[in-house]
C-alpha cells in the first residue's frame, strides 16, 4: 500500500486517467455507441421532462 | 476575472443550445452534432439543445442494455463514460464553474437580494449516492416485463430537464398539456424548490444533487487544470472562505472535490499570492500581488 499511495498522488495520475478514458472512449466508438447516442438524442425524452 | 467567466458561461450556454430554428420547426434538433455530449448539465430534449446530455445518455443506454444485447448490440456506455473521463481528467469540476448552463442559472438566481444561508457540509455526499443509484444502478437493475428500465435521475429528479425541456416543449407542442400528470407537477415542485434554495444559498444543486458534478469531482486529485496552495505564502487569514460559491475552505482543503476552479479565491480572496492556477503541474497564472497591495493600501 505504501508503494501505491505516492504513485496515486503523482503528477502522472491525470495522464493515466486521461489515457484510460481515451481507451474507453475509443472502445465505445468501435462498439458503435455514438449512433445509439444519436438515436436517443434525436427523440424527445418524455419521461425526462416529466411527461408520460 | 469574474466578468470573463460570466461571459464564458453565457457563451457555453449559447454553443450548447445553438439550435434557434425550433420556434419554426416546433421540434428538437436532429442533426449530427447531437452525437457530442455537452460538458455541463443540459437536457437534450431542450428545443434549442444542439448536443446530448451525458447523464441522460448514460441512463438511456443502460436502461435498454438487455434489449440491445438481445439484438446483438454490445452497448456499455463506454463512449459516454470515456468522454466524461477525458473532460474530468483535464478540467475536473472547472466545467461546473465555466460551462454548465444550470450552474449559471443558479448563480444568476443567487444575485437576487435576500438573506443568504450556508448549506450543511454533510449534504455534499448526497450527490455521490444519486450518481451511483439513479444514473447507474437503478436504470440497469429495475426493469419492466419487457426488460426496459427507467431514466431515474431524469425522470424523478432533474430540475434542468423541467426548466429547459418541460416548459418549452409544453409551449411548442400544446397537445402535450393534455397528458401531463403527477410526475410533471412533482418535477415542477423540485424545480421551484431549487430556485428558492438557489436564491438563499449558493449553487445548492451543484453542491448536493448534481450527478455530473459528482462524477467530475472524482477527479479532484487527478485533473490537469487546478488551483494550488503555496503554504509558505498562506497566512491562514481565511479570506478565501467567504468568496467561494461552493463553500470550499480552500486553505484547509485545496483538493476539495467541490472546487469548481472559478478562480474567485485567487482573485478576490487571497491577498498574498498563495493561490495559483496550474496546468499539468506548470504554473500558468497567479494574481499580481503588487496590484492587490496597491488596492489594499490606503
Amino acid at each position: 500500500m505504501k508503494r501505491i499511495a505516492p504513485y496515486f498522488k503523482s503528477e502522472k495520475l491525470p495522464l493515466i486517467l486521461l489515457t484510460i478514458s481515451l481507451i474507453l472512449f475509443s472502445i465505445g466508438i468501435t462498439l458503435d455507441e455514438p449512433s445509439r447516442v444519436l438515436e436517443q438524442a434525436w427523440q424527445i425524452c418524455f419521461s425526462c421532462i416529466g411527461i408520460g | 476575472m469574474e466578468f470573463y467567466r460570466k461571459w464564458f458561461q453565457f457563451l457555453a450556454v449559447l454553443i450548447t443550445n445553438s439550435y434557434w430554428a425550433f420556434p419554426f420547426t416546433k421540434a428538437i434538433y436532429q442533426g449530427p452534432f447531437k452525437v457530442v455530449c455537452a460538458p455541463g448539465l443540459n437536457c437534450y430534449s431542450c428545443p434549442a439543445a444542439a448536443m446530448a446530455c451525458p447523464i441522460g445518455s448514460i441512463q438511456q443506454m443502460l436502461l435498454s442494455v438487455r434489449l440491445s444485447w438481445s439484438n446483438g448490440q454490445t452497448y456499455l456506455a463506454l463512449y459516454l463514460v470515456g468522454g466524461m473521463g477525458i473532460l474530468g481528467s483535464i478540467f475536473g469540476r472547472m466545467i461546473c464553474g465555466w460551462a454548465c448552463p444550470f450552474g449559471l442559472f443558479q448563480e444568476l438566481l443567487h444575485k437576487i437580494p435576500s438573506q443568504k444561508f450556508g448549506i450543511p457540509r454533510v449534504l455534499r455526499f448526497l450527490k455521490y449516492a444519486i450518481l451511483a443509484l439513479t444514473v447507474f444502478i437503478l436504470p440497469l437493475v429495475v426493469v419492466n416485463e419487457m426488460g426496459l428500465g427507467s431514466p431515474w435521475f431524469c425522470k424523478y429528479i432533474c430540475p434542468a430537464g423541467t426548466l429547459e425541456a418541460g416548459f418549452p416543449m409544453l409551449l411548442l407542442q400544446p397537445g402535450l398539456q393534455d397528458i401531463i400528470g403527477t410526475l410533471f407537477y412533482s418535477k415542477v415542485m423540485i424545480l421551484i424548490g431549487f430556485v428558492i434554495w438557489s436564491i438563499i444559498a449558493s449553487r445548492p444543486f451543484c453542491r448536493t444533487t448534481c450527478p455530473l458534478g459528482a462524477f467530475y469531482g472524482l477527479f479532484k486529485n487527478a485533473k490537469m487544470v487546478k488551483l494550488v496552495l503555496d503554504e509558505t505564502k498562506c497566512t491562514k487569514c481565511n479570506e478565501c472562505h467567504p468568496v467561494c460559491p461552493m463553500g470550499v475552505k480552500f486553505n484547509e482543503s485545496p483538493n476539495d472535490s467541490d472546487c469548481i476552479t472559478c478562480l474567485r479565491c485567487m482573485h478576490e480572496g487571497c491577498q498574498f499570492g498563495a493561490i495559483s492556477l496550474q496546468l499539468g503541474g506548470i504554473q500558468v497564472h497567479s494574481p499580481d500581488i503588487r496590484k492587490k497591495q496597491q488596492e489594499v493600501a490606503p
